[in-house]
């Protein structure tokens, strides 16, 4: 069986291999998507629409952001499905594990975090609000937020993380996120434009249109970031103690 | 020529650590290798200029998907089976 399951892997690295010579080259001017007139319309004109210098977080929150406003969804419900799978699946009582040991929370690893936690925290704030300009954004920022608190469960154990963060809050938290963008592009909406046009925010803000998209921007990059790293974490809390919440690596 | 050099020996150890991903049994192992395999991607992405990428890459690839995955088979058997 295990050799018949190779033929297909050969067939299709064949074709794929076969297919590969027909790339354009790397940075190929001749590339469709070079060649397309909708790179080339961001590329003119991201900057006179939002004053956003990075595109790919033009494109990403503003341009497309129906699209990314559902991606956050899909991480919430993710989180979400996880968390109602494990609640009750049965196995509460703790089981003695392969791999366990009971061990006080090193004083050399706890003090390092107690050291690194603050500085990831910095970052993936930094990461958030500075994705306009660099590389970076909600997902990003978000992902780290929360690795900084798994950091802490990892470190000593999940019930001093859950203190920091208890696991109710991730929920009222992914759910705020998801509001807060579907929020601003609803606002947009009733002030006359279409959902998710952020320009129209300048009715009600003292900025120009350009600039309320810009800020717009940021607002929903903070919703995405909320939602991420509370399902980030919850995620971790869950499937590190199979739902029971205590007890973790 | 530099960067060339780069891309393959990149691209090399990419399918080496693809590989040993799916024939490694200890499937602690595999996750750190799937983390090795996720980092060199981020590694080419960077190269390549498509730094927000890479940097997705990094954070979930590597760092929090591998976090999961052994934080879930601490909750199985270690050894895999085929």
């Amino acid at each position: 069986m295990k050799l018949l399951s190779y033929i297909p892997v050969l067939v299709v690295g064949v074709l794929l291999l076969y297919a590969a010579k027909d790339f354009p080259e790397w940075g190929s001017p001749d590339a469709p998507a070079s060649k397309s007139p909708v790179s080339s319309h961001f590329i003119a004109n991201t900057g006179v629409d939002t004053e956003v210098p990075n595109m790919v977080t033009a494109v990403l929150a503003d341009y497309r952001g129906f699209d990314t406003m559902f991606e956050t969804v899909v991480v919430f419900i993710a989180g979400m499905a996880v968390l109602a799978i494990l609640k009750n699946s049965g196995r509460k009582k703790l089981v003695k594990r392969e791999f366990e040991v009971d061990a006080e929370p090193d004083l050399i690893v706890t003090n390092t975090v107690r050291l690194l936690v603050p500085v990831i925290q910095i970052f993936a704030f930094y990461v958030l609000a500075h994705g306009h300009v660099s590389p970076g954004g909600g997902f990003q920022g978000g992902v780290l937020m929360g690795a900084s608190f798994i950091l802490v469960a990892l470190s000593w154990d999940l019930e001093t993380a859950l203190i920091r963060f208890p696991l109710n809050w991730t929920t009222i938290l992914g759910g705020l996120g998801i509001f807060l963008y579907a929020g601003i592009g609803l606002l947009s909406m009733f002030l006359g434009g279409e959902f998710l046009d952020y320009s129209e925010l300048a009715n009600i803000f003292p900025v120009s249109r350009e600039m309320a998209r810009y800020h717009a921007m940021l607002g929903v990059e903070i919703g995405v970031g909320l939602t991420v790293t509370a399902i980030m974490f919850s995620l971790y809390a869950n499937l590190s103690t199979e739902g029971r919440l205590q007890r973790g690596l | 020529m530099g960067l060339a050099l780069f891309n393959t020996f990149i691209l090399l150890l990419l399918v080496v650590a693809a590989l040993l991903a799916l024939r490694v049994k200890d499937l602690l192992t595999a996750s750190v290798v799937f983390a090795v395999y996720s980092f060199l991607m981020c590694l080419l992405w960077a190269e390549m200029g498509a730094v927000d990428v890479a940097f997705t890459e990094a954070t979930v690839g590597a760092g929090i998907s591998t976090v999961v995955l052994i934080a879930t088979i601490f909750n199985l058997k270690r050894k895999s089976s085929d």
